[in-house]
Protein backbone atom coordinates (compact mmCIF):
# COMPACT_ATOMS: atom_id res chain seq x y z
CA UNK A 1 0.00 0.00 0.00
CA UNK A 2 0.97 3.55 -0.74
CA UNK A 3 0.70 6.22 1.57
CA UNK A 4 2.08 9.50 2.23
CA UNK A 5 2.99 9.08 6.18
CA UNK A 6 6.92 10.21 4.73
CA UNK A 7 6.36 13.13 3.68
CA UNK A 8 4.27 14.16 6.84
CA UNK A 9 6.31 16.96 9.18
CA UNK A 10 7.19 16.34 12.68
CA UNK A 11 4.56 18.36 13.91
CA UNK A 12 1.62 16.73 11.37
CA UNK A 13 2.76 13.15 12.60
CA UNK A 14 2.86 13.91 16.13
CA UNK A 15 -1.25 15.54 15.94
CA UNK A 16 -1.83 11.98 14.06
CA UNK A 17 0.13 9.72 16.32
CA UNK A 18 -1.41 11.17 19.51
CA UNK A 19 -4.80 10.89 17.90
CA UNK A 20 -4.03 7.38 17.46
CA UNK A 21 -4.95 7.60 13.45
CA UNK A 22 -1.65 6.43 12.77
CA UNK A 23 1.54 4.59 14.54
CA UNK A 24 4.98 4.80 14.83
CA UNK A 25 5.41 1.89 12.83
CA UNK A 26 3.20 2.91 10.88
CA UNK A 27 4.76 6.03 9.74
CA UNK A 28 8.66 3.99 10.41
CA UNK A 29 7.81 1.62 7.39
CA UNK A 30 6.48 4.61 5.38
CA UNK A 31 9.94 5.99 5.54
CA UNK A 32 11.93 2.62 5.00
CA UNK A 33 10.01 1.90 2.14
CA UNK A 34 10.46 5.13 0.62
CA UNK A 35 14.31 4.93 1.08
CA UNK A 36 13.83 1.31 -1.00
CA UNK A 37 12.55 2.79 -3.55
CA UNK A 38 14.60 5.85 -3.98
CA UNK A 39 17.80 5.19 -2.67
CA UNK A 40 19.18 3.30 -5.78
CA UNK A 41 18.92 7.09 -7.13
CA UNK A 42 19.77 9.44 -3.81
CA UNK A 43 22.17 7.42 -2.04
CA UNK A 44 21.98 9.18 0.99
CA UNK A 45 22.06 7.03 3.81
CA UNK A 46 25.69 5.33 4.50
CA UNK A 47 24.01 2.62 6.79
CA UNK A 48 20.20 1.73 7.20
CA UNK A 49 19.18 0.61 10.80
CA UNK A 50 15.92 -0.54 9.77
CA UNK A 51 15.39 -3.43 12.52
CA UNK A 52 16.19 -0.97 15.27
CA UNK A 53 13.99 1.71 13.89
CA UNK A 54 10.95 -1.06 13.56
CA UNK A 55 11.78 -2.18 17.61
CA UNK A 56 12.47 1.68 18.48
CA UNK A 57 8.73 2.27 16.67
CA UNK A 58 7.22 -0.20 18.62
CA UNK A 59 8.50 1.02 21.89
CA UNK A 60 7.41 4.48 21.03
CA UNK A 61 3.79 3.20 20.30
CA UNK A 62 3.86 1.83 24.03
CA UNK A 63 4.45 4.94 25.31
CA UNK A 64 1.93 6.46 23.10
CA UNK A 65 -0.50 4.15 24.36
CA UNK A 66 0.18 5.37 28.18
CA UNK A 67 0.33 9.22 27.35
CA UNK A 68 4.05 9.88 28.11
CA UNK A 69 5.13 11.56 24.83
CA UNK A 70 6.43 14.70 23.66
CA UNK A 71 6.65 16.15 19.81
CA UNK A 72 9.47 13.87 18.62
CA UNK A 73 8.43 10.53 20.01
CA UNK A 74 8.20 7.53 17.43
CA UNK A 75 9.20 10.21 14.86
CA UNK A 76 11.76 9.22 12.35
CA UNK A 77 15.14 10.36 11.97
CA UNK A 78 18.18 10.46 10.60
CA UNK A 79 21.83 11.41 11.80
CA UNK A 80 24.84 12.66 10.07
CA UNK A 81 27.53 9.96 9.38
CA UNK A 82 29.98 12.08 12.38
CA UNK A 83 27.47 11.78 14.90
CA UNK A 84 28.36 9.33 17.13
CA UNK A 85 25.42 6.55 17.93
CA UNK A 86 26.35 3.82 20.48
CA UNK A 87 26.72 0.43 18.93
CA UNK A 88 25.94 1.80 15.11
CA UNK A 89 28.85 2.18 12.63
CA UNK A 90 29.67 6.38 12.73
CA UNK A 91 32.00 6.26 9.40
CA UNK A 92 32.32 9.59 9.06
CA UNK A 93 31.79 8.70 5.07
CA UNK A 94 35.68 8.17 5.69
CA UNK A 95 37.54 4.63 4.78
CA UNK A 96 39.45 5.93 8.07
CA UNK A 97 36.37 5.37 9.70
CA UNK A 98 34.60 2.70 8.31
CA UNK A 99 34.72 0.18 10.68
CA UNK A 100 34.30 2.11 13.82
CA UNK A 101 31.65 1.41 16.07
CA UNK A 102 31.18 4.36 18.94
CA UNK A 103 31.10 2.85 22.25
CA UNK A 104 29.16 5.85 23.40
CA UNK A 105 26.16 7.80 21.81
CA UNK A 106 26.49 11.74 21.50
CA UNK A 107 24.59 13.94 23.78
CA UNK A 108 22.14 14.91 21.21
CA UNK A 109 21.30 11.18 20.14
CA UNK A 110 20.96 10.38 23.26
CA UNK A 111 18.28 12.90 24.29
CA UNK A 112 16.50 12.03 20.93
CA UNK A 113 16.40 8.74 22.53
CA UNK A 114 14.75 9.77 25.61
CA UNK A 115 12.30 11.50 24.07
CA UNK A 116 11.23 8.29 21.87
CA UNK A 117 12.92 8.70 18.81
CA UNK A 118 13.07 6.70 15.89
CA UNK A 119 16.78 6.20 14.34
CA UNK A 120 16.50 5.02 10.26
CA UNK A 121 20.09 4.90 10.22
CA UNK A 122 23.26 7.32 9.13
CA UNK A 123 23.73 9.72 6.39
CA UNK A 124 26.16 10.61 4.11
CA UNK A 125 28.47 13.45 4.41
CA UNK A 126 31.74 14.71 2.70
CA UNK A 127 34.58 12.85 4.00
CA UNK A 128 35.00 13.92 7.90
CA UNK A 129 32.46 17.08 7.00
CA UNK A 130 35.31 19.06 4.73
CA UNK A 131 33.41 19.63 1.96
CA UNK A 132 30.20 21.18 -0.32
CA UNK A 133 28.91 18.75 -2.15
CA UNK A 134 29.21 14.96 -0.53
CA UNK A 135 31.35 14.24 -3.63
CA UNK A 136 34.45 14.17 -0.48
CA UNK A 137 32.76 11.29 0.42
CA UNK A 138 34.59 8.00 0.54
CA UNK A 139 31.94 5.85 0.26
CA UNK A 140 29.56 7.46 -2.34
CA UNK A 141 28.23 10.61 -3.49
CA UNK A 142 24.70 11.62 -2.80
CA UNK A 143 22.36 13.01 -5.52
CA UNK A 144 20.31 16.07 -5.68
CA UNK A 145 16.26 14.99 -5.18
CA UNK A 146 15.31 17.81 -7.53
CA UNK A 147 17.77 16.85 -10.18
CA UNK A 148 19.88 13.67 -9.59
CA UNK A 149 22.58 15.52 -11.85
CA UNK A 150 23.36 17.56 -9.56
CA UNK A 151 24.91 17.89 -6.06
CA UNK A 152 22.85 18.41 -2.63
CA UNK A 153 25.25 20.36 -1.53
CA UNK A 154 27.72 19.32 1.84
CA UNK A 155 28.34 18.97 4.11
CA UNK A 156 25.50 17.37 5.06
CA UNK A 157 24.01 16.80 1.73
CA UNK A 158 22.92 12.79 2.77
CA UNK A 159 20.90 14.40 5.92
CA UNK A 160 19.40 17.47 3.25
CA UNK A 161 18.88 14.86 1.26
CA UNK A 162 16.96 12.31 2.39
CA UNK A 163 14.46 15.01 4.10
CA UNK A 164 14.02 16.41 0.35
CA UNK A 165 13.10 13.20 -0.72
CA UNK A 166 10.83 11.65 1.90
CA UNK A 167 13.04 9.40 3.08
CA UNK A 168 13.07 10.59 6.28
CA UNK A 169 11.04 13.05 8.91
CA UNK A 170 13.86 15.27 9.79
CA UNK A 171 17.62 14.75 9.95
CA UNK A 172 20.25 16.18 12.21
CA UNK A 173 23.59 17.16 10.66
CA UNK A 174 26.59 19.65 11.33
CA UNK A 175 27.49 23.02 10.14
CA UNK A 176 31.17 24.23 10.35
CA UNK A 177 31.36 26.36 7.59
CA UNK A 178 27.50 25.91 6.47
CA UNK A 179 27.49 22.25 6.05
CA UNK A 180 24.11 22.39 7.37
CA UNK A 181 22.74 25.72 5.57
CA UNK A 182 23.87 25.32 1.95
CA UNK A 183 23.09 21.90 1.45
CA UNK A 184 19.44 22.95 3.04
CA UNK A 185 19.47 25.93 0.34
CA UNK A 186 20.23 22.94 -2.36
CA UNK A 187 17.83 21.04 -1.42
CA UNK A 188 14.63 23.06 -0.69
CA UNK A 189 14.53 22.39 2.99
CA UNK A 190 15.22 24.10 6.41
CA UNK A 191 18.08 24.04 8.29
CA UNK A 192 19.49 25.58 11.36
CA UNK A 193 22.67 26.11 12.70
CA UNK A 194 22.45 27.31 16.52
CA UNK A 195 24.67 29.78 18.02
CA UNK A 196 28.17 28.17 18.64
CA UNK A 197 27.99 26.01 21.81
CA UNK A 198 24.23 25.88 21.82
CA UNK A 199 24.12 22.43 21.29
CA UNK A 200 26.47 19.81 23.08
CA UNK A 201 28.93 18.73 20.28
CA UNK A 202 29.92 15.69 22.96
CA UNK A 203 30.06 12.85 20.79
CA UNK A 204 30.52 15.26 17.20
CA UNK A 205 33.59 13.67 15.22
CA UNK A 206 35.78 16.90 15.92
CA UNK A 207 36.34 18.65 12.69
CA UNK A 208 37.22 22.38 13.59
CA UNK A 209 36.20 22.90 17.16
CA UNK A 210 35.64 26.57 17.49
CA UNK A 211 33.08 26.29 13.95
CA UNK A 212 31.54 22.81 14.42
CA UNK A 213 27.81 23.16 15.90
CA UNK A 214 25.03 20.28 15.54
CA UNK A 215 21.82 21.62 13.89
CA UNK A 216 18.10 20.56 12.44
CA UNK A 217 17.83 20.00 9.08
CA UNK A 218 13.92 19.84 8.38
CA UNK A 219 10.61 20.14 6.38
CA UNK A 220 9.49 23.50 7.94
CA UNK A 221 10.35 25.73 10.84
CA UNK A 222 7.89 24.33 13.24
CA UNK A 223 9.90 21.14 12.88
CA UNK A 224 13.29 23.06 13.42
CA UNK A 225 11.69 24.32 16.85
CA UNK A 226 10.88 21.16 18.04
CA UNK A 227 13.76 19.75 17.43
CA UNK A 228 16.11 22.36 18.51
CA UNK A 229 14.34 22.21 21.83
CA UNK A 230 15.12 18.42 22.10
CA UNK A 231 19.10 19.26 21.46
CA UNK A 232 19.91 22.34 22.80
CA UNK A 233 21.34 22.55 26.32
CA UNK A 234 23.71 22.58 28.73
CA UNK A 235 25.99 19.89 28.97
CA UNK A 236 28.99 18.99 31.26
CA UNK A 237 30.32 16.93 29.16
CA UNK A 238 31.19 19.84 26.18
CA UNK A 239 33.42 22.25 27.91
CA UNK A 240 32.41 24.93 25.37
CA UNK A 241 28.83 24.20 26.31
CA UNK A 242 27.46 27.80 28.10
CA UNK A 243 25.12 27.16 30.79
CA UNK A 244 21.85 29.18 29.64
CA UNK A 245 18.64 27.93 29.94
CA UNK A 246 16.73 27.14 27.11
CA UNK A 247 13.59 28.18 25.94
CA UNK A 248 10.56 26.65 24.26
CA UNK A 249 11.70 27.30 20.51
CA UNK A 250 7.69 27.06 19.20
CA UNK A 251 6.86 29.86 21.55
CA UNK A 252 8.26 32.51 19.13
CA UNK A 253 6.41 31.40 16.07
CA UNK A 254 4.29 33.76 15.03
CA UNK A 255 3.33 35.59 11.77
CA UNK A 256 3.80 39.75 13.06
CA UNK A 257 7.01 40.96 12.13
CA UNK A 258 6.59 44.78 13.07
CA UNK A 259 8.94 46.47 15.12
CA UNK A 260 11.93 43.99 13.91
CA UNK A 261 14.41 45.93 11.74
CA UNK A 262 16.26 43.74 9.34
CA UNK A 263 19.71 44.65 7.62
CA UNK A 264 20.58 43.29 4.32
CA UNK A 265 24.45 43.36 4.26
CA UNK A 266 25.16 44.34 0.40
CA UNK A 267 28.51 42.84 0.25
CA UNK A 268 26.79 39.12 0.75
CA UNK A 269 25.90 39.59 -2.89
CA UNK A 270 28.61 38.96 -4.27
CA UNK A 271 30.12 39.30 -7.72
CA UNK A 272 29.84 35.77 -9.64
CA UNK A 273 26.20 35.44 -8.01
CA UNK A 274 23.35 34.37 -10.29
CA UNK A 275 20.68 36.05 -11.08
CA UNK A 276 18.13 34.77 -10.21
CA UNK A 277 19.25 34.31 -6.75
CA UNK A 278 19.62 37.71 -5.88
CA UNK A 279 15.89 38.33 -7.52
CA UNK A 280 14.79 36.07 -5.55
CA UNK A 281 16.25 36.86 -2.41
CA UNK A 282 15.50 40.56 -3.38
CA UNK A 283 11.66 39.18 -3.63
CA UNK A 284 11.87 37.97 0.03
CA UNK A 285 13.12 40.48 1.24
CA UNK A 286 10.51 42.70 0.41
CA UNK A 287 7.97 40.03 1.31
CA UNK A 288 9.70 40.87 4.79
CA UNK A 289 8.91 44.35 4.79
CA UNK A 290 5.17 43.37 3.56
CA UNK A 291 5.11 41.21 7.24
CA UNK A 292 5.95 44.18 9.14
CA UNK A 293 9.66 44.56 9.11
CA UNK A 294 11.92 47.50 8.73
CA UNK A 295 14.43 46.47 5.91
CA UNK A 296 17.77 48.61 5.37
CA UNK A 297 18.84 47.14 2.39
CA UNK A 298 22.05 49.33 2.49
CA UNK A 299 24.62 47.47 5.44
CA UNK A 300 28.16 46.82 5.14
CA UNK A 301 30.38 44.70 6.84
CA UNK A 302 33.32 45.33 4.90
CA UNK A 303 35.54 42.63 6.26
CA UNK A 304 33.29 40.36 4.73
CA UNK A 305 35.30 39.02 1.59
CA UNK A 306 37.77 38.22 4.09
CA UNK A 307 36.10 35.95 5.93
CA UNK A 308 37.18 33.04 3.14
CA UNK A 309 40.89 32.93 3.90
CA UNK A 310 40.44 33.04 7.21
CA UNK A 311 37.65 30.62 7.43
CA UNK A 312 40.23 28.33 5.30
CA UNK A 313 43.25 29.33 7.62
CA UNK A 314 41.22 28.74 10.96
CA UNK A 315 39.33 25.75 10.02
CA UNK A 316 41.93 23.24 8.70
CA UNK A 317 44.16 24.19 11.29
CA UNK A 318 41.95 23.01 13.86
CA UNK A 319 41.25 20.01 11.52
CA UNK A 320 45.09 19.18 11.14
CA UNK A 321 45.40 18.95 15.20
CA UNK A 322 42.22 17.07 15.67
CA UNK A 323 42.71 14.65 13.08
CA UNK A 324 46.68 13.34 14.22
CA UNK A 325 44.26 11.11 16.60
CA UNK A 326 44.10 8.89 13.37
CA UNK A 327 47.34 6.95 13.76
CA UNK A 328 45.87 3.19 13.48
CA UNK A 329 46.36 2.75 16.95
CA UNK A 330 43.52 3.31 18.85
CA UNK A 331 40.62 2.50 16.62
CA UNK A 332 40.10 3.23 13.08
CA UNK A 333 42.00 2.01 9.75
CA UNK A 334 45.27 0.34 10.45
CA UNK A 335 48.46 -0.04 7.72
CA UNK A 336 49.29 -3.67 9.35
CA UNK A 337 52.58 -4.33 6.72
CA UNK A 338 54.91 -1.21 8.00
CA UNK A 339 58.50 -1.78 9.19
CA UNK A 340 58.32 0.87 11.54
CA UNK A 341 56.23 2.75 13.71
CA UNK A 342 56.14 6.03 11.62
CA UNK A 343 55.80 4.20 8.32
CA UNK A 344 52.65 2.38 9.76
CA UNK A 345 51.22 5.90 11.19
CA UNK A 346 52.44 7.48 7.60
CA UNK A 347 50.92 4.84 5.43
CA UNK A 348 47.33 4.59 8.08
CA UNK A 349 47.20 8.22 7.21
CA UNK A 350 48.15 7.83 3.33
CA UNK A 351 45.59 4.99 2.58
CA UNK A 352 42.77 6.40 5.08
CA UNK A 353 42.21 10.22 4.01
CA UNK A 354 40.86 11.35 1.05
CA UNK A 355 42.21 13.92 -0.94
CA UNK A 356 40.34 16.86 0.21
CA UNK A 357 40.96 15.62 4.13
CA UNK A 358 44.76 15.53 3.30
CA UNK A 359 44.46 18.93 1.72
CA UNK A 360 43.50 20.25 4.63
CA UNK A 361 45.61 18.20 7.13
CA UNK A 362 48.81 20.06 4.73
CA UNK A 363 46.84 23.49 4.84
CA UNK A 364 46.62 23.71 8.76
CA UNK A 365 50.02 21.69 9.45
CA UNK A 366 51.57 24.89 7.03
CA UNK A 367 49.59 27.33 8.70
CA UNK A 368 50.53 26.32 12.40
CA UNK A 369 54.16 25.76 11.22
CA UNK A 370 57.40 27.39 12.58
CA UNK A 371 57.79 30.65 10.66
CA UNK A 372 54.29 30.89 9.52
CA UNK A 373 52.04 30.63 12.75
CA UNK A 374 52.41 34.67 12.43
CA UNK A 375 51.60 35.12 8.93
CA UNK A 376 48.64 32.72 8.70
CA UNK A 377 46.96 31.22 11.94
CA UNK A 378 47.59 34.32 14.36
CA UNK A 379 46.31 36.68 11.58
CA UNK A 380 43.06 34.90 10.52
CA UNK A 381 42.73 34.70 14.08
CA UNK A 382 42.90 38.66 14.52
CA UNK A 383 40.67 38.99 11.46
CA UNK A 384 38.06 37.41 12.86
CA UNK A 385 38.07 39.63 15.72
CA UNK A 386 37.13 41.75 13.34
CA UNK A 387 34.61 39.64 11.59
CA UNK A 388 32.80 39.52 15.07
CA UNK A 389 33.42 43.27 15.92
CA UNK A 390 31.78 43.72 12.51
CA UNK A 391 28.52 41.77 13.37
CA UNK A 392 27.83 43.14 17.03
CA UNK A 393 27.82 46.46 15.40
CA UNK A 394 25.32 45.79 12.90
CA UNK A 395 23.60 43.99 16.02
CA UNK A 396 23.47 46.70 17.88
CA UNK A 397 20.80 48.49 15.18
CA UNK A 398 19.23 45.87 13.83
CA UNK A 399 17.91 42.28 15.21
CA UNK A 400 18.45 40.04 12.20
CA UNK A 401 20.46 40.18 8.80
CA UNK A 402 19.20 38.88 5.59
CA UNK A 403 21.29 37.28 2.53
CA UNK A 404 21.08 34.23 0.31
CA UNK A 405 22.49 30.96 1.41
CA UNK A 406 24.30 30.42 -1.51
CA UNK A 407 25.31 32.70 -4.74
CA UNK A 408 24.01 29.88 -7.38
CA UNK A 409 21.57 26.89 -7.28
CA UNK A 410 22.96 23.50 -6.63
CA UNK A 411 25.99 23.18 -9.51
CA UNK A 412 26.62 19.47 -11.61
CA UNK A 413 28.30 16.61 -10.00
CA UNK A 414 32.00 16.86 -11.32
CA UNK A 415 31.61 20.46 -12.34
CA UNK A 416 34.13 21.68 -9.00
CA UNK A 417 35.64 18.54 -8.01
CA UNK A 418 39.05 19.54 -9.76
CA UNK A 419 39.19 23.06 -8.43
CA UNK A 420 39.44 23.66 -4.53
CA UNK A 421 39.01 26.94 -4.67
CA UNK A 422 36.00 26.95 -6.71
CA UNK A 423 34.24 24.62 -4.22
CA UNK A 424 35.07 27.00 -1.28
CA UNK A 425 33.65 29.76 -2.97
CA UNK A 426 30.01 28.29 -2.53
CA UNK A 427 30.00 28.22 1.17
CA UNK A 428 30.95 32.22 0.63
CA UNK A 429 27.48 33.09 2.36
CA UNK A 430 27.47 31.00 4.97
CA UNK A 431 31.29 30.67 6.65
CA UNK A 432 31.42 34.19 7.98
CA UNK A 433 28.44 33.07 10.57
CA UNK A 434 30.38 30.15 12.24
CA UNK A 435 33.54 32.56 12.26
CA UNK A 436 31.55 34.93 14.68
CA UNK A 437 29.69 31.89 16.35
CA UNK A 438 26.18 33.67 15.68
CA UNK A 439 23.26 31.44 14.49
CA UNK A 440 21.31 31.36 10.96
CA UNK A 441 18.79 29.48 9.52
CA UNK A 442 18.14 28.26 5.49
CA UNK A 443 14.37 28.66 4.33
CA UNK A 444 13.10 27.64 0.94
CA UNK A 445 12.95 31.77 -0.81
CA UNK A 446 11.99 30.11 -4.18
CA UNK A 447 13.39 28.53 -7.57
CA UNK A 448 15.23 28.81 -10.32
CA UNK A 449 14.53 26.50 -13.61
CA UNK A 450 13.38 24.20 -10.86
CA UNK A 451 15.92 24.05 -8.64
CA UNK A 452 16.13 25.38 -4.76
CA UNK A 453 17.27 28.72 -3.41
CA UNK A 454 17.43 29.30 -0.12
CA UNK A 455 17.22 32.72 1.93
CA UNK A 456 19.22 33.01 5.53
CA UNK A 457 18.32 34.71 8.48
CA UNK A 458 21.43 35.21 10.74
CA UNK A 459 20.97 36.60 13.82
CA UNK A 460 22.88 37.87 17.51
CA UNK A 461 24.38 35.07 19.67
CA UNK A 462 21.69 32.87 21.44
CA UNK A 463 18.68 34.90 18.89
CA UNK A 464 17.08 31.80 17.57
CA UNK A 465 13.86 33.06 18.93
CA UNK A 466 14.21 36.33 16.59
CA UNK A 467 15.58 33.78 13.56
CA UNK A 468 12.73 31.78 13.30
CA UNK A 469 10.40 33.99 13.76
CA UNK A 470 10.92 35.74 11.13
CA UNK A 471 11.87 32.64 9.01
CA UNK A 472 8.24 31.07 10.44
CA UNK A 473 6.32 34.50 8.83
CA UNK A 474 7.93 34.22 5.88
CA UNK A 475 7.81 30.74 5.42
CA UNK A 476 3.93 31.03 6.54
CA UNK A 477 3.82 33.71 3.53
CA UNK A 478 5.10 31.57 1.03
CA UNK A 479 4.42 28.30 -0.76
CA UNK A 480 7.95 27.56 -1.83
CA UNK A 481 8.41 24.82 1.73
CA UNK A 482 5.36 22.39 0.57
CA UNK A 483 6.97 22.23 -2.70
CA UNK A 484 8.46 18.46 -3.23
CA UNK A 485 10.77 17.12 -5.60
CA UNK A 486 9.19 14.78 -8.31
CA UNK A 487 11.15 11.96 -7.38
CA UNK B 1 54.31 31.97 -3.41
CA UNK B 2 55.31 28.82 -4.54
CA UNK B 3 55.39 26.11 -2.15
CA UNK B 4 58.37 23.68 -3.52
CA UNK B 5 58.50 20.27 -3.02
CA UNK B 6 61.05 20.03 -0.34
CA UNK B 7 58.23 22.00 1.61
CA UNK B 8 55.25 19.62 0.73
CA UNK B 9 57.59 16.65 2.15
CA UNK B 10 58.68 18.76 5.35
CA UNK B 11 55.36 19.49 5.82
CA UNK B 12 53.85 16.30 4.76
CA UNK B 13 56.86 14.46 7.32
CA UNK B 14 55.62 16.92 10.38
CA UNK B 15 51.55 16.03 9.89
CA UNK B 16 52.63 11.89 9.32
CA UNK B 17 51.31 11.88 6.06
CA UNK B 18 52.69 9.48 3.39
CA UNK B 19 51.99 10.98 0.04
CA UNK B 20 52.06 9.72 -3.63
CA UNK B 21 54.80 11.38 -5.74
CA UNK B 22 51.44 12.45 -8.00
CA UNK B 23 49.90 13.83 -4.56
CA UNK B 24 52.89 15.80 -3.64
CA UNK B 25 52.98 17.14 -7.40
CA UNK B 26 48.77 18.04 -7.14
CA UNK B 27 49.46 19.24 -3.79
CA UNK B 28 52.63 21.57 -4.40
CA UNK B 29 50.32 23.31 -6.90
CA UNK B 30 47.02 23.63 -4.88
CA UNK B 31 48.34 24.87 -1.84
CA UNK B 32 50.49 27.14 -4.17
CA UNK B 33 47.22 28.51 -5.46
CA UNK B 34 45.11 28.55 -2.18
CA UNK B 35 47.83 30.66 -0.21
CA UNK B 36 48.21 33.22 -2.54
CA UNK B 37 44.40 33.15 -2.15
CA UNK B 38 45.41 34.09 1.37
CA UNK B 39 47.74 36.89 0.76
CA UNK B 40 44.59 39.34 1.12
CA UNK B 41 44.68 39.14 4.37
CA UNK B 42 48.28 41.15 4.67
CA UNK B 43 45.97 43.89 3.49
CA UNK B 44 43.93 44.08 6.77
CA UNK B 45 45.63 46.24 9.45
CA UNK B 46 45.36 44.16 12.70
CA UNK B 47 47.65 46.54 14.69
CA UNK B 48 46.09 46.74 18.12
CA UNK B 49 43.58 43.82 17.17
CA UNK B 50 43.71 40.98 19.53
CA UNK B 51 43.07 37.13 18.24
CA UNK B 52 39.61 35.29 18.46
CA UNK B 53 40.17 31.76 19.14
CA UNK B 54 36.68 30.67 20.55
CA UNK B 55 33.32 33.07 19.87
CA UNK B 56 31.52 32.47 23.34
CA UNK B 57 33.02 34.40 26.96
CA UNK B 58 33.49 31.22 28.27
CA UNK B 59 37.15 30.80 29.97
CA UNK B 60 38.89 28.30 32.50
CA UNK B 61 35.55 25.63 32.32
CA UNK B 62 36.20 23.64 35.84
CA UNK B 63 34.46 20.77 37.61
CA UNK B 64 34.97 19.55 41.02
CA UNK B 65 37.62 16.63 41.21
CA UNK B 66 35.28 13.82 41.49
CA UNK B 67 35.34 10.09 39.96
CA UNK B 68 32.71 9.76 38.00
CA UNK B 69 31.79 6.43 35.85
CA UNK B 70 33.51 5.96 32.52
CA UNK B 71 33.82 3.16 29.54
CA UNK B 72 35.17 0.19 30.49
CA UNK B 73 38.17 -1.20 29.15
CA UNK B 74 36.59 -3.80 27.08
CA UNK B 75 34.52 -1.15 25.29
CA UNK B 76 37.85 0.91 25.00
CA UNK B 77 39.58 -1.65 23.26
CA UNK B 78 36.81 -3.08 21.38
CA UNK B 79 37.61 -1.01 17.73
CA UNK B 80 41.68 -1.34 18.66
CA UNK B 81 43.40 -3.00 14.92
CA UNK B 82 45.53 -4.45 17.48
CA UNK B 83 45.46 -5.59 20.82
CA UNK B 84 47.46 -7.36 23.66
CA UNK B 85 45.02 -8.53 26.53
CA UNK B 86 44.62 -4.78 28.07
CA UNK B 87 46.76 -3.12 26.34
CA UNK B 88 47.28 -1.34 22.36
CA UNK B 89 49.38 -3.18 20.31
CA UNK B 90 52.05 -0.83 18.55
CA UNK B 91 55.31 -1.29 16.44
CA UNK B 92 58.15 -0.61 18.49
CA UNK B 93 58.83 2.84 19.21
CA UNK B 94 62.87 2.38 19.87
CA UNK B 95 64.62 -0.22 17.88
Amino acid sequence: MINNHNRLTIHEAHRLLKAKQLSSVELTKACLERIRRVEPKVHALVTITDELALKQAQKADELMATGDVNPLTGIPVLIKDNICTKGIRTTCSSRMLENFVPPYDATVVERLNNRGAVILGKANMDEFAMGSSTENSALFTTHNPWDLSRVPGGSSGGSAAAVAAGETIYALGSDTGGSIRQPAGFCGITGLKPTYSRVSRYGLVAFASSLDQIGPLTQDVTDCALVLNAIASYDSRDSTSVPYPTPDYTQCLNTDLNGLHIGVPKEYFVEGMQTEVEIAIRTAINKLEELGARVDGEVSLPHTPYALAVYYIIAPSEASANLARYDGVKYGFSYQDADSMWEAMEKTRQYGFGAEVKRRIMLGTYALSAGYYDAYYLKAQKVRTLIRQEFDQAFEKFDALVTPTSPTVPFKIGEKVDDPLQMYLSDVCTLPINIAGLPAISIPAGFADGLPIGMQIIGKPFSEETILKIAYAYEQATDWHKRKPSI
Amino acid sequence: MKLSREEVLHIALLARLGLTETEVNKLSEQLSNILENFEVLQQVDTSGIPPTAQSIPLQNVVREDKVTPCLPQSQILANAPRKDGNFFRVKAVLE
